[in-house]
This record gives structure tokens, sequence and C-alpha cells, in this order.
């Protein structure tokens, strides 16, 4: 029966796989020279930073968009990370995703924009990003690590292939959910395309991005103990060390290192969906600051 | 349809917007249901068949000038894709609009893009406002939208928030003010761009009734000033009488009449139309003229008659009373059998003596409602109808004054 039947998908993808090794070597030569430079760059750059500035800017970021119990919640967690010895594996870890993350993003909001303008891109771009999302990353490392070599630069592909769609999705669903009547409103006082996408669409379909946005950072942060099995290093190789050396206690350091990254970038990343900024702290004392300055201006 | 061609065939020469024949089917194959529409179908057993959609059909209107024109309709009537085809929201599958004669569908892109920035603002019915952007920067998204640049942008949007009364809230935002409010800025967003037509969809429907008011009158007063053309939505007959110079009603997709809010309540073309009156107090149309009838008059030279001769008149006639008129035409007064008696008796034997002083003359175009306290003081004798030259047009019976008032339901006929 199954002898019989066979359809010898296995066959087709190596042969796939071999022909792209064969022909696209060039083009792939270049996407890890570009990918390897942007993650190594970005890695050398952060870690140029002093951890005290480091952490001051997270903290100011956090009074800024969040709240000054996230602030303290910010200093205490830094230090913790501090503490186990884990600051170059973090910030190793968080050049990778925003790498990962900056490359979905230029990729995958044109696509999303796309999707949202034409029904026809929509239909041909829906079940990729279900693959994308659904085929156990397991099954493209192994072609990753074959087309890029081993290190961060297939670990920042698989982490692309696995944390765009949902930029993709949530910036074609806040596209199309924006308002028929604002649309109309843009048309009808003249807009062309491009200024209804760029005047009208895309600030009212900014939450629904900025979702999108949040969304790819936290699945990129869920691919760091996978990439770490290419070589992507960071704070995925001690979650791994830890495991195939059973060293409970070095696994754990890393992955509440990972935890920690994962709430710090969450929470900066979700104040900036909110149409209506949270009142912080430290922006009424801005404002408070501005406005007092502004009526000296005009009262002298 | 008879009105429709009745329009066509008396187009007008100066008309500001021009549409003929102007039809929009939604579904797959809108030329085929056009077709099966000219053959007589109905648009129910087309959508039970075909699932096309008839939105609009074979819409004709002129509309004037500086006038507000009305679009009245039910919701689903296809009002809001009629006036969507004016500027082209909606693409018409047949027919013909123009406006100042510039033929707007045959018109590119670009220059359709021109026409939007420059001639044709528009008000929503949910004001669709920029939630982003201050109440300043909404008011001036059509000039930004065109690229008017400052000083010509900031003059022209403070003219137009001061013109609303906003200038105060120019840096809020549009969610800090009540909808009334908002809705001013739709409206200045809309004046900033100084158009010759505003095109207005159910614009103060999602108002309250005190605020809904206050609007309308302030839309009729800059539209005045201005001389705007106004093409205005509503399915509120009372909005449309307060403000409407004319009016176009739709059913199930197309224009069943158009005319003066008088014309319609006076001769409603079918029992849609005058369903729709129903609603109101269309008294509120009705003047002297409507209600008046021949007067029942004395021959000619009547003033010149003796009371005697008169009285003996009213004898045969059997009328309560009689009207006074010249040889021309004029007016001179009412007498009854009672006040001729009364003339008879204080020895006087001219006419003069016996003209009633309850019986004051009305104006022919004189509101219903300003009769009312005429009437009442000459009851139970007619009123004289009587135009500003003197001569008597006719008169208003108290039984007919009293059946006005009491058909609240229906339009006279």
């Amino acid at each position: 029966m199954t002898a019989s039947f066979d359809i010898p998908v296995d066959r087709w993808m190596e042969e796939l796989v071999n022909w792209c090794l064969d022909n696209l070597t060039a083009l792939f030569d270049v996407i890890s020279l570009l990918v390897g430079a942007m993650v190594n760059n970005f890695e050398r750059a952060l870690l140029s930073v002093p951890v005290w500035l480091m952490i001051s800017v997270v903290i100011v970021a956090a009074l800024w968009r969040v709240s000054w119990r996230f602030a303290v919640f910010s200093l205490l967690s830094l230090g913790l990370i501090l503490g186990m010895d884990m600051w170059t594996e973090t910030i190793s870890t968080l050049a990778l995703i925003l790498a990962a993350t900056l490359i979905s993003l230029v990729l995958g909001l044109p696509l999303g924009i796309l999707a949202a303008k034409s029904d026809l891109a929509e239909k041909i771009i829906r079940p990729i990003l279900d693959l994308m999302q659904t085929l156990p990353p397991f099954v493209y490392l192994i072609p990753a690590a074959m087309f890029f070599g081993l290190g961060k630069v297939p670990g920042t592909m698989a982490t692309i292939i696995f944390a765009m769609p949902p930029s993709v999705r949530l910036t074609n669903l806040g596209i199309r959910s924006v308002d028929v009547e604002l649309v109309e409103a843009g048309i009808a006082f003249g807009c062309t395309p491009r200024q209804l996408l760029f005047r009208v669409q895309l600030p009212m379909a900014m939450p629904s991005i900025m979702a999108g946005v949040n969304q790819t950072i936290m699945l990129a942060l869920s691919m760091v103990v996978i990439a770490a099995m290419i070589g992507a290093g960071g704070l995925g190789n001690e979650v791994l060390a830890g495991i195939q050396r059973l060293d409970i206690g070095r696994g754990f350091e890393g992955g509440f290192a990972v935890v920690i990254l994962a709430i710090i970038l969450d929470r900066l990343s979700q104040s900036f969906g909110r149409q209506e900024p949270q009142q912080t702290w430290l922006r009424r004392w801005w404002n408070t600051l501005l406005h007092s300055t502004r009526y000296e201006q005009d009262n002298p | 349809m008879e009105c429709t061609r009745l329009v066509t065939d008396n187009p007008e020469p100066d008309a500001k917007i021009q549409v003929r024949n102007l039809s929009r089917i939604f579904g797959p194959q809108p030329e085929e249901t056009l077709i099966q529409l000219e053959q007589g179908q109905s648009k129910d057993s087309i959508l039970e068949a075909t699932g096309h959609v008839v939105g609009v059909y074979d819409a004709s209107f002129d509309v004037r000038p500086g006038e507000i024109f009305i679009i009245m309709g039910l919701s689903g009537s296809g009002k809001s894709t009629l006036v969507r085809m004016l500027n082209r929201l909606i693409e018409p599958t047949r027919g013909d609009v123009s406006i100042e004669g510039a033929d707007i569908l045959g018109m590119s892109h670009k220059e359709l893009i021109e026409l939007r920035r420059r001639d044709i603002a528009m008000v929503f019915q949910h004001f669709a406002l920029m939630p982003h952007l201050t109440n300043f920067e909404n008011a001036a998204f059509g000039l930004d939208i065109a690229g008017i640049k400052d000083p010509e942008r900031s003059r022209r949007v403070g003219q137009a928030l001061e013109t609303v009364g906003l200038s105060a809230f120019a840096d809020n935002y549009p969610y800090e003010l009540s909808g009334g409010m908002q809705q001013r800025v739709g409206l200045a967003r809309a004046l900033s761009l100084e158009p010759t037509i505003m095109l207005m969809d159910e614009a103060f429907s999602a108002l309250d009734p005190l605020i809904r008011a206050e609007m309308q009158d302030e839309l009729v007063k800059i539209q005045r000033e201005r001389g705007i053309t106004v093409v205005f939505i509503s399915h509120d007959l009372r909005e449309a009488l307060r403000i409407g110079d004319r009016l176009a009603i739709m059913q199930a997709g197309e224009i069943v009449q158009i005319g003066t809010p008088r014309d319609l309540i006076l001769k409603p073309a079918n029992k849609y139309v005058r369903s729709f009156l129903e609603e109101v107090d269309t008294r509120q149309v009705l003047i002297a003229d409507d209600l008046a009838e021949a007067p029942v008059s004395l021959p000619e030279a009547a003033p010149d008659l003796s009371v005697r001769q008169v009285l003996d008149m009213l004898e045969d006639n059997s009328a309560l009373s009689l009207v006074i008129r010249t040889g021309d035409g004029r007016y001179q007064g009412t007498v009854s059998r009672y006040s001729l008696l009364a003339a008879r008796e204080a020895g006087r034997e001219d006419l003069a003596a016996a003209y009633l002083d309850n019986v004051t003359a009305v104006t022919p175009n004189q509101g219903f409602y300003n009769m009312v306290d005429a009437a009442a003081a000459a009851a139970p004798y007619p009123l004289p109808v009587v135009d500003h030259a003197g001569y008597l047009q006719g008169t208003v019976s108290q039984s007919a004054m009293l059946r006005t008032l009491q058909t609240r339901e229906e339009a006279p006929s």
C-alpha cells in the first residue's frame, strides 16, 4: 500500500536543497555577509556601551513610557543579570534579536501593506505565513546551517522565518480594519493612494502594527535556544550547555536572563502600541516643565 | 419614473450639478443587471436570481447653484451611494454626472483628485476625524493633502475654525470634544477648502436634537453667506423641511419625486412619499392660498349698492355672509345678515357701515398657523384672502380651517 503509492517529497526537498547549494551560493554569501555584519556590529556597538549607561537608558525609557514601578523592576532584574554574570550573553542575544526583528520588519511591513492593498497578494502571502509559523524550526535549521554555515547568521535567518509572520499579519489586519469613513474622508479630500496610506491608513493602523512588532520581538526571543543549536551563541547557548551537561543551575541562569530580557522588551515595545501614551510621572513632569517655559515665553 | 422623465425633459441650463440616468449596481455583472432592469424585472427577483444589488437606478436631477438640495430616503434606499457617485467615491455603473458642465466621469484620476481638492468637500455622519491629529490639523487636512502651505494654510484654517466657533480648541484633539463640536471640526475641514460644493452625508444624524437644530441653522447661515451649493443626505424629514430648498425622495434606489417641500406635501407622488410626510406636521407649509375657495361674491360695483339691496341678495343666496368687492376685484369688506340689519337699525344706508370689524383679510402666502387667530376672530364667517395690491383671491371657510386643524395625519388633497 505505502510502497505502491509514494509521493517522493523527501527526495524532492533534498534535491531542492542540493540545487540551492549548487546554484545560489553567491546569493547566500551576500546574505551571510550582510546579516553577519549587521549582527556583529549590533553586538559590538551594544557591548561598547558601558553597563551603567545601558541600565540608565533602560530605566529612563521605563520611566518615560511605562511606570516607575517598572523602572524599579528593570533596575533589579538587570542587576540580577549582572550578578549571574550573564551580561555579555544577554547583549549578544539582544543584538541577534534586534537584527532579526529589524529585518523581519523591513520585509514584513511592506508585505503587510501589499496584502492589505491587494486581495490577490493576501491570498498568496497567507499560506506562506502559515507555513513559516507552523513548520517545526528543526526542519529548516539544518538547511539553514548548510546554506549559511554555523554561527549567528543561520540563527538570525531561522529566527526571521519564525518571527516575521505576525508583523505581516497585523499590518495587514490593521490597515484593513481602518474605519471605512476615515478612508472615504481621505479619498474625498483628494488623497493620492500614497497620501492615503501614509496620512490615514498607517497612522490609524499603528496600534495593530506595533502589536505585530511586539509579537515579532517575543517570537524572536522564543527562538534563542533553538538558534543556539546551530551556533548562534548568547543566552541560548547557556541554556543549551545546561541541558547538555545536566548543569541545572547554569540552565536556569540563562533561562532567567531570557525571561528578564523578554519582559523588558515586551513592556517597552508594547508602550509604543498605544494610541494614547500612558501618563507617566516623568512625562507629566516634562510636560509641566515645557508648559512653564512656554508660558514664560508668552508672558515675559 | 414619471418624475425622472419630467426632470430630464426640462434641464436647467445653469445647474451646478447635473445628474442624468445615473445607476450603480453592486455585483460582478452590473451591465447585465441593468438590462434586466430595463426589461422590467424587479429588483427583488434580480437579487434572488443573480445576487446583484441595485444601489441606485436611473437617477436624474439638477442641483441649482447656491441651494441646499436634500436627498431623502430610508436607510438602504441608495442615497449614500448616490451622493458618493457625485465625487466618484463610488464609480457609477452607467449615467452622467457633470459639475458646472464638466463631465466628471470622463475625468482622469489626476483631474478627479484636483476636483476633490478644489471644489467638492464632504462632511461625514460619524465625523471621520483623524484621532492622531489636533483639531487644527484636522481642519487643515484637505489643505495639507493639496500641498497648500502657510501662511495661506493657517489663514484659511483659522478662519474656518472661527466660522464654526472652535478657535479656542484648535490645539485640542477631537476626542476631547463633544459630538456636536467634533462635527464642527468636520465642517471646518470642509470649509477650509473653500469649496463650491459640499456633500453632507447624514451630517447631523449622530447629534442630539438640540445640537442638531443649532448646527442646521448654522449650516444654512454659512451656506447663504458663501453661496455654497449643498447636497445633503438625510432620513429626517423635519431636518429636510427646515434647511432644504428642494428635496429628492428616494425609494429602493430610485428617485420617486423631486420638488420643494410644498410641492411634496401638496402633491405627493405616491404612497411612499405620503408615508414619509406622515411623520411631520405638514400644515407648516400650508398657506392661505392652499385653503382658499372661490369667493361667493356680489355682482360688480357691489360697494355702491345699498344695505337693503344687499340684504335682499343675501336672502336669495341663503349665505351667512357676503364678501364685497369692486368691479375690478378689490376687496372692500365682509357683511352678514346681522351686520346689515344692525346698519339698517342705525339708519345707515351705505354698505360700508355694515362691514364686519372682526373679519380681517389674510394674504395669499400667509402661513396656516398665522391664520388661526384671524379665523377665530372672524368666526363663523370665512376669511377673505387678499393680495398685497388689494385684490380678492378667495375665501377660507371656517370648516376648511377646522378640517385642516383636525387632519393631522394626512396631507390635504
